[in-house]
C-alpha cells in the first residue's frame, strides 16, 4: 500500500477527467430531472385526464425498474429502433428520465403541502392562477422541497458511477482500469473514494447554503433584542385590553 | 341620500348552486346597497360560505344573475380575476401567505395584479397597518402574529386592492374570545366609514352595531332578509328566532 501512489492518482489527469465527467454527468442529469420531475408534478396537478394517466405510466416504468435496466435498454435497444446514441447522451437520458421521477414525486409532495387555502386567498385578490403558482405556491413549496432535494443530489452523485456500464470513462471506471492493470487497488480505489468525498462535501455544503437562504427568519433573530419595548408595550397593551 | 334609493352595488338574483347531489344554495336572492353592511347569519352548513365564494367567484353559481355594479358577472368566470380584484375576501383562516412579513403581504397583490411600485405599495401598505393599528408588526412573518393580529393583516390585506365590497367569511369564529373584539373594531370602523360590506359571522353584538340589514339562512334558502331594527325589533321569522336563541345561549 502506497499513498504517495494514491495521491499520484488524485493528482493524475486521467482521475482528474474521470471526477470531472462524473460531476457533469450528475450535474446536467440533475439539471434536467429537475426540469423534468417540475412538468410531471405540474401535469400531475393540472385536472387534463390523459397527460395524468401518461404521468403515473412514465413513473410506474422508471420507478419500477433500476437505473441500471434503464441505462442498458437506452443504450442498447433504442438503437434497433433507429435511435443511436452515445455512450454518454444515453447515460444522461437515463439518468434525467429516472430522477424526473423520483422529483416529480418531491415536488408534487412539497406543492400539496402548500395548503389549498393560500392558492383561494391568491385567487381572490384577483391574481392569475399563473401568479398565484409563481409568488405565493412555489415560494413555499421551494423551502419543503430542498432537503429531500438534497438527498437526491447526493444520490446522483453515487448513481452516475453505474453508467460506467456503458463505457462511459467517469470516475469509478478510471478507478478500476486503472487497478486491474497493477492489481493496486487499494490506491485507485482510495482515490476515487477521495475524489468522491470531496463532491459530496461540496454538495452538502450547498445544500446547507441553499436552506439558510431560503429561511428568511434566521437574518430577523439579530434584530429581535431590537423592539423591545416595542414588545412590552405591546405586553401591556394586551392585559389593559383585559 | 338613504339608502333606499341608491343602485344596488351587488344584485344576487336566484342563485342555485349544487355540489354533486347535494344543493348547497337555493334560489337565493340578495340585494346590497353601496356603503351597506350586510350580517349574514344562520346554522352552519346553510350554504353562507358558498354563497360568499360565489360572489366572487371562486365557486361560479349553477344559474341566476349576480349584478355587480349592474353587470350580470354570473358566468364571466373568464374575467374572474379582474372582477376578484374589486371585491375584497377576508377567511376565517386567515390565510396570510406563510413565506412573507405582514407588510409583504399586504404588498404582494397591489404590485403583482397592479403593478404598483415596490415604493408606493409599501406606502399604501403601511398606511394600511395603521388603519388596522398595528404597524409595529409590518415585519413580523405570520407565525409570529397573534390570530387577532393575523387577521387585522388579512383585512388590509384586501383592503390594499381598493375593493369596492369587502366578504368576511366568518372572521372570527377561529379566534381566541379575547382577540375577537380588536377585529370586530376594525370592520365596524369600516362599515361606518362606508365600505359595503358581505359578513358572515355568529357575532350578534356586531350585527347590532354595524349591520344595516341582517340575513337569515338555513338549508340553503334566504329564510329572512330584514332591516337591523326590524330584526332585533323581534319582527322576525319563527325560525330564525330560534336560530338566535340557540346561539345566544
Amino acid at each position: 500500500m502506497s499513498l504517495d501512489l494514491v495521491f499520484d492518482y488524485v493528482f493524475s489527469p486521467a482521475f482528474f477527467h474521470g471526477a470531472l465527467l462524473t460531476l457533469v454527468i450528475t450535474v446536467t442529469s440533475l439539471f434536467f430531472g429537475m426540469i423534468t420531475g417540475l412538468i410531471v408534478a405540474l401535469l400531475q396537478e393540472s385536472r387534463i385526464k390523459p397527460l395524468q394517466i401518461g404521468t403515473l405510466v412514465y413513473l410506474w416504468l422508471f420507478r419500477g425498474t433500476p437505473v441500471l435496466f434503464q441505462i442498458i435498454f437506452i443504450y442498447n435497444v433504442l438503437p434497433t429502433f433507429g435511435i443511436m446514441l452515445s455512450a454518454f447522451v444515453s447515460a444522461i437520458i437515463a439518468l434525467s428520465l429516472n430522477e424526473g421521477a423520483y422529483m416529480a414525486e418531491i415536488i408534487r409532495s412539497g406543492l400539496q403541502a402548500v395548503k389549498k387555502g393560500q392558492r383561494t386567498a391568491g385567487l381572490a385578490l384577483g391574481m392569475s392562477r399563473f401568479a398565484v403558482m409563481r409568488y405565493i405556491v412555489i415560494p413555499q413549496a421551494a423551502r419543503i422541497v430542498l432537503p429531500p432535494t438534497g438527498n437526491q443530489m447526493i444520490g446522483m452523485l453515487k448513481t452516475s458511477a453505474l453508467v460506467s456500464v456503458v463505457a462511459v470513462e467517469e470516475l469509478l471506471l478510471v478507478a478500476n482500469q486503472t487497478a486491474s492493470s497493477n492489481f493496486k487497488y487499494f490506491e485507485a480505489l482510495t482515490a476515487a473514494g477521495i475524489y468522491y468525498l470531496v463532491l459530496t462535501t461540496i454538495f452538502m455544503g450547498l445544500q446547507y447554503l441553499l436552506e439558510r437562504a431560503l429561511d428568511r427568519k434566521r437574518p430577523r433573530e439579530k434584530r429581535r433584542s431590537v423592539p423591545l419595548m416595542a414588545r412590552l408595550t405591546a405586553l401591556t397593551e394586551k392585559t389593559e385590553a383585559r | 341620500m338613504t339608502a333606499s334609493e341608491r343602485q344596488p352595488l351587488l344584485e344576487i338574483m336566484g342563485i342555485n348552486k349544487s355540489f354533486g347531489d347535494l344543493q348547497i344554495l337555493k334560489a337565493c336572492s340578495l340585494n346590497v346597497r353601496s356603503r351597506e353592511t350586510m350580517v349574514i347569519i344562520g346554522p352552519s352548513g346553510s350554504g353562507k360560505s358558498t354563497l360568499l365564494r360565489c360572489i366572487n367567484l371562486l365557486e361560479p353559481a349553477d344559474d341566476g344573475n349576480i349584478f355587480f355594479e349592474g353587470n350580470d358577472i354570473a358566468r364571466e368566470l373568464r374575467r374572474a380575476p379582474e372582477i376578484r380584484r374589486q371585491i375584497g375576501m377576508v377567511f376565517q383562516n386567515f390565510e396570510l401567505f406563510q413565506h412573507l412579513t405582514a407588510i409583504e403581504n399586504i404588498m404582494l397583490a397591489p404590485m403583482k395584479v397592479l403593478g404598483m411600485s415596490r415604493s408606493d405599495a409599501h406606502d399604501v401598505a403601511m398606511d394600511l397597518l395603521k388603519k388596522v393599528r398595528i404597524p409595529e408588526r409590518a415585519d413580523f412573518f405570520p407565525d409570529e402574529l397573534s390570530g387577532g393580529q393575523q387577521q387585522r393583516i388579512a383585512i388590509a390585506r384586501a383592503l390594499a386592492m381598493k375593493p369596492k365590497l369587502m366578504l368576511y367569511d366568518e372572521p372570527t369564529s377561529a379566534l381566541d374570545p379575547e382577540m375577537i373584539r380588536e377585529v370586530l373594531d376594525v370592520m365596524a370602523e369600516l362599515s361606518s366609514e362606508g365600505m359595503t360590506s358581505i359578513v358572515v359571522t355568529h357575532e350578534m353584538g356586531f350585527a347590532k352595531r354595524a349591520a344595516d340589514q341582517i340575513v337569515f339562512m338555513e338549508n340553503g334558502e334566504v329564510i329572512e332578509n330584514a332591516s337591523r331594527d326590524a330584526f332585533f325589533g323581534g319582527t322576525v321569522n319563527e325560525r330564525a328566532t330560534r336560530f338566535l336563541d340557540q346561539i345566544l345561549h
